[in-house]
């Protein structure tokens, strides 16, 4: 599965969710996508999506947020997975694409290219539901589910190391982090 | 155990004068009273993280839901959390309410927290990020909330350190 093909799939699902994806690919195909202003691309601090994603659902209760991750990210920041198994917030859907692969930076393979299991980290850290998907169909039928539940779900999609190609996203961060905030203030 | 549990109750009244509704925490020997007050406490949501770089995410997260939070860690915490307070909160203009167990400093008897306690007000220096000392009880409400007012004002991350005057009682 290509991660671009993903991302089209669940598109309708995200658009008017709180979404925080990592930097890199995901980013810049979401952003290629269709860009809102309830989407934050988090440009760096590798591994803090999802803390800021639990930091929001927490924050917002009553708004599910999508924190979109990769392997590279979560893998440094593993214990994020025991944090959000032990608030464990209905609210927050956590998506890891899994390339294998520190892609924007050469492609060098990560621990899930030698047998690192993500869902089964996830699931032994007690996420309460873990899904796994290989199609754009099973993926969005994963999505779907944990927005309409109210469990947290972390959802791993094995993709393709595939990316865009270009990174660039015309959008200074500073903008996208004012744009966020504003319009988490604006919902009701 | 002589942590002082009466300052600590000052240090969490001026918190909750700052209307913090979010406390991220890893624990310490200083911290455990105004853990176990954020814990007790029903308005407040008192987050455990595995490191505290996770609290740097979750108070950044905090604050573009609009939410005030406040991080409870030791120096080496803040050690452990200077690369997001870097790449996250003062690149993204993220204001923090860091309050920081001043270990390894005057009067330290713990060999193993004097390297860091000798490094921590040069490096919050070369970050650029302002910090009060805290030792007397009647300054804490004041300066906590003239801490979270200026890392509001400045959208940059500040810090409080809790000294040993302030948190032990020998």
């Amino acid at each position: 599965m290509l991660r671009v093909d993903a991302l089209q799939a669940i598109y309708p699902e995200l658009k008017d969710q709180i979404v925080v994806t990592i930097m890199g690919a995901v980013a810049a195909e979401l952003y290629t996508i269709g860009h809102r202003p309830n989407f934050f691309y988090l440009e760096h601090a590798m591994g803090l999506a999802s803390s800021m994603g639990l930091g929001i659902a927490l924050s917002k209760p009553r708004h599910k947020v999508v924190v979109i991750d990769g392997d590279g990210s979560l893998l440094m920041n593993l214990g994020t997975l025991s944090t959000m198994a032990r608030y464990r917030p209905g609210n927050l859907l956590h998506i890891v694409f899994d390339n294998q692969s520190l892609l924007s930076v050469g492609g060098f393979p990560t621990a899930t290219a030698t047998g690192t299991d993500l869902a089964g980290v996830a699931r032994a850290c007690a996420i309460p539901e873990v899904a796994e998907a290989d199609t754009p169909e099973r993926l969005k039928q994963a999505v779907a589910g944990a927005l309409a539940g109210g469990t947290l779900t972390t959802v791993v999609a094995k993709v393709e190391a595939i990316g865009p190609k270009s990174f660039h996203m015309d959008l200074p961060l500073l903008e996208n982090r004012f744009q966020f905030k504003r319009a988490l203030e604006a919902l009701q | 155990m002589p942590v002082s549990l009466a300052n600590s109750q000052v240090i969490y009244d001026a918190l909750k004068a700052c209307d913090v509704k979010i406390v991220s925490a890893l624990p310490e020997t200083w911290l455990v009273h105004l853990i176990r007050m954020a814990d007790d406490d029903p308005e407040v949501s008192l987050i455990r993280v595995a490191k505290e770089e996770e609290a740097i995410g979750i108070s950044a997260g905090a604050h573009l839901a609009g939410v005030n939070s406040a991080l409870l860690m030791q120096n080496h915490g803040f050690l452990a959390a200077i690369n997001p307070i870097v790449s996250l909160a003062q690149l993204y203009k993220i204001p923090l309410l860091m309050l920081i167990s001043y270990r390894g400093h005057m009067g330290e008897r713990d060999p193993w927290q004097t390297q860091g306690g000798m490094v921590t007000e040069p490096l919050l220096r070369a970050l650029g990020i302002p910090a009060w000392h805290l030792s007397n009880p009647h300054d804490a409400k004041r300066r906590i909330k003239d801490a979270q007012t200026l890392a509001h004002a400045s959208l940059s991350p500040v810090a409080v350190l809790l000294t040993r005057e302030l948190m032990w009682e020998e």
